[in-house]
């Protein structure tokens, strides 16, 4: 069986320094919370809408709470007291604050017992909802069988939610186990989730609730009609990690990308910001059952695939413990990585079947993630549908969770409809032809992909103990991280953080680290 | 030994001079039958096809069907009449470059770079600017009498342009990459007019770059310069450093 001969020891240590980064961050997670973290404790409790200008509940709710300096209590306690008090139900209470017609800072605080027990009410609603969610995606699949390995995932991006259906089904009926809707151009940026139906976007189409829901409708329903249990993908990244991911877990999404640290290096987003919402966020899919995916494929895109190989496996690494202290079990990390090599480099199949496999090895139960060529895809569509080609025969060799398929368009338009009916023939054919081959192939204990995998490894090692010694706000601000230097109190949504008071409540988390298990 | 054609009848090549061959896909909402079939080959005969041999049909679900076919063109093109706009500067390389920064027009020369608006890529300015460069060339950053500014991506025109105001920037660089429904005509459009209405536009040069960009389309979009796919950090500080030593000359 192809396999590498790495020392276990060295695994563990890799683990162990990755661990020491994380561990370092109960102060945050424990001590501070976020608008964004607050607007999807909103969103939790049931609460949906937005005012005639666009202005979705959430926001004109933390919003209010902050101009009357009260939001260090956390928003849940100033919502179940107006209900408490007011005899009215959370969207009511929304309705009434939107048109500015009650003011939650100023209800008269009613008995402590009777807002918990609101509170408590309204926790279990939801939570109960989002379980029964995800028995149903269990149940799905215990009917039609286990999602098949290497998944066929493939992107929809026409900007229009009812186009991205007709295409996404298309794509299913075809062979398509996942269909991500990428995001419009810059969403990651919005300090707000724009609200409805949306059919005008610039590289995707926004993700909103309600995209959420007319796709996950289309989706079931050619499932149902072909017997496969259709995963849906979206995007919890950017200003609003916690409220998509609660998005996601109300609608029954499957996937999210969810980096620990994308937002920081790729978005500029403050990195307290970032740390402290992709807590929250994880703990959610954890509950959810949504299986995450992390973007180390990023680093590639900016940085040399051979010479940066190493700053995948870092990243890999702490992006696992970050989503362990999250709750989230090693089955539903997709970490990430990618096929970005250069073509015209020798050998460069056995530089990315060293890495592919070194992944596998480290994540054996992981469903990872593998990226395909897009930096060194060109206009040359016929050279990038061999490429591709190239990227599913190591996706199948060596057991990778979720492939991604590379367009042959790739470095021209997002998909066409045929573009993405070819990647899936390419993986299909691929996948089929080479099934059962990596059970008959070893490799040589002291050959290149042997030595290369375990020089990414140490290289990994070496720079995470780097990290270990000054501390991961450190090293960002340095620049240790794709080069790029991201100061502890600069960037985008970084006036969005603040200290939790005594009294601070957040309902959600508890009870979902209760649930979890988590006790830290 | 090129292969001898009469460059005023220019028609497509498949293996006989003038046999008009081309390979043509495309897909039709129709379903995938004989009748959707004709319709492919009916949409081809409309575009001046002959001999139209519809040699592939793959049903995408749906109600689409994807063709591949080959057919006789009957377009024919005049070589000789064909005039596009390229950047005729010589390119020198950054010693060159360098060399005759000092020589022409002996000052430093300031540029200023950003990826506008939504857009969020920096490699392909990044390619243009940055110390290290791309493809074996060195970028702005590093020449000698090049002070390059690089704001990275997603930098409002209006920070752009402050940018370039407060330095007394010799020249503008604009990276867009993204293209979808022509984003990248309206933010170069924008730039270009709040340029204008500030008294900026003739001030510096302004040069855009990204890969649905050329020449020819910076022209008519009111820029002095642009660069698509392969261009290099050699040709663009070619172009600016012969362009303003040249209005240098003539003021
Ligand atoms: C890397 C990449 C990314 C990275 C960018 C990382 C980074 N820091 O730059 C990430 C992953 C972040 C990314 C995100 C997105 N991307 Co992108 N990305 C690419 C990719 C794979 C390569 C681009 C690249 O780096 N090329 C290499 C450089 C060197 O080439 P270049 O940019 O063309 O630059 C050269 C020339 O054009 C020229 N040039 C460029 N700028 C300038 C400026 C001047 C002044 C001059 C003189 C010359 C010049 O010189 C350069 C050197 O020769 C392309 C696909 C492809 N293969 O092209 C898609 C692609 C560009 N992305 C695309 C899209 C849609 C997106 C997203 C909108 C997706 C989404 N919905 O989230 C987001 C955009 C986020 C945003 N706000 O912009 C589409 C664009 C489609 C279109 N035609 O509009 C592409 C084509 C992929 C696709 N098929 O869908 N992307």
């Amino acid at each position: 069986m192809l396999q590498l001969s790495i020392k276990q020891e060295k695994i563990e240590k890799a683990k162990k320094l990755a661990g020491q980064i994380v561990n370092s961050f109960d102060w945050l997670f424990n001590g501070y919370s976020s608008e964004t973290i607050e607007r999807t404790i909103v969103r939790l409790m049931g609460i949906d809408g937005a005012t005639s200008d666009g202005t979705p509940f959430p926001n004109v709710i933390v919003e209010d709470l902050k101009s009357k300096k009260v939001l260090e209590r956390g928003v849940a306690y100033w919502v179940a007291n107006a209900m408490c008090a007011l005899n009215l139900t959370a969207q009511e209470v929304a309705d009434k604050v939107a048109i500015g017609e009650l003011d939650l800072s100023s209800v008269k605080p009613q008995a402590d017992e009777k807002v918990l027990e609101v509170i408590n009410t309204q926790t279990a609603t939801m939570l109960k909802h989002i379980k029964s969610q995800n028995n149903f995606r269990e149940e799905k699949f215990a009917t039609y069988g286990p999602r098949r390995k290497p998944a066929l995932y493939v992107i929809v991006a026409t900007g229009n939610i009812y186009e991205d259906v007709l295409q996404a089904q298309a794509a299913a009926r075809e062979g398509a186990d996942i269909i991500a809707v990428i995001r419009s151009t810059a969403q990651s940026l919005l300090d707000y989730v724009p609200y409805g139906a949306t059919t005008e976007g610039f590289g995707g189409t926004f993700a909103t609730q309600e995209n959420f829901r007319i796709m996950r409708k289309g989706l079931d329903e050619v499932g149902d009609e072909i017997k496969r249990y259709i995963g849906l993908t979206n995007y919890a990244s950017g200003l609003c990690m916690p409220e998509i991911a609660a998005m996601g877990a109300i609608e029954r999404l499957d996937v999210m990308l969810n980096d620990a640290m994308y937002g920081i290096l790729f978005r500029d987003i403050n990195p307290r910001r970032t740390l402290l919402d992709q807590y929250f966020s994880r703990m959610i899919n954890a509950y959810a059952g949504i299986e995450i995916q992390t973007g180390e494929d990023n680093y590639l895109t900016t940085s040399d695939a051979i010479e940066k190989a190493y700053t995948v496996t870092a990243s890999q690494l702490i992006n696992e413990q970050f989503a362990e202290y999250s709750g989230i079990k090693e089955e539903k990390m997709g970490l990430g990585h990618a096929y970005e090599i250069n073509p015209e480099i020798e050998n460069s199949f056995s530089y990315e079947l060293a890495h592919a496999l070194l992944t596998k090895t480290i994540f054996p139960t992981a469903p990872v993630k593998y990226m395909p060529p897009t930096k060194f895809a060109s206009g040359n569509v016929f050279k990038t549908h061999l490429m591709d080609a190239m990227f599913n025969f190591v996706g199948q060799l060596t057991g990778q969770g979720v492939q991604l398929l590379g367009m042959m368009t790739e470095a021209i338009h997002t998909p066409h409809i045929a573009d993405r009916a070819l990647a899936i023939e390419n993986a299909n054919y691929i996948f089929t032809a080479v099934k059962d081959l990596g059970q008959e192939l070893t490799l040589d204990p002291d050959g290149f992909i042997n030595k290369r995998a375990n020089l990414v490894l140490d290289e990994a090692i070496d720079f995470l103990q780097k990290v270990v010694d000054t501390g991961l706000f450190e090293a960002m601000a340095r620049g240790d991280f794709a080069d790029i230097k991201r100061p502890e109190d600069k960037g985008k949504g970084a006036q969005g953080v603040f200290k939790r008071s005594d009294n601070y409540l957040n309902p959600f988390l508890e009870q979902m680290k209760q649930e979890l298990g988590l006790n830290r | 030994m090129p292969v001898k054609t009469d460059p005023k009848r220019i028609r497509p090549y498949g293996d006989t001079l003038n046999d008009g061959r081309v390979q043509i896909s495309f897909t039709l909402p129709v379903p995938c039958d004989e009748q959707g079939k004709e319709a492919a080959r009916q949409i081809l005969r409309k575009m001046g096809m002959s001999e139209i041999d519809v040699c592939h049909m793959n049903d995408l679900t749906e109600g689409f069907t994807h063709f591949n076919a080959y057919a006789t063109s009957n377009a024919e093109v005049d070589l000789t009449s064909i005039k596009v706009k390229i950047v005729e500067t010589p390119v020198m390389d950054m010693y060159e470059n360098d060399e005759y920064i000092d020589q022409n027009i002996g000052r430093d020369l300031i540029v200023v770079g950003a990826c506008i608006e939504s857009d969020a890529h920096t490699v392909g300015i990044d390619a243009i600017m940055n110390m290290k460069g791309y493809n074996h060339r060195y970028g702005l950053e590093r020449y000698k009498h090049i002070e390059a500014i690089n704001m990275g991506a997603q930098v409002s025109c209006e920070d752009l342009l402050q940018k370039a105001r407060a330095v007394n920037a010799d020249a503008i660089l604009v990276s867009q990459i993204v293209t979808q429904k022509n984003i990248h005509i309206a933010n170069l459009t924008k730039l270009i007019e709040m340029a204008e209405a500030e008294g900026l536009r003739d001030k510096m040069l302004f040069i855009c770059g990204g890969p649905r960009l050329n020449h020819e389309i910076a022209i008519e979009l009111g820029y002095d310069a642009g660069f698509g796919t392969g261009s290099y950090s050699t040709d663009v500080a070619s172009f600016i450093s012969v362009t303003i030593a040249e209005k240098a000359e003539n003021n």
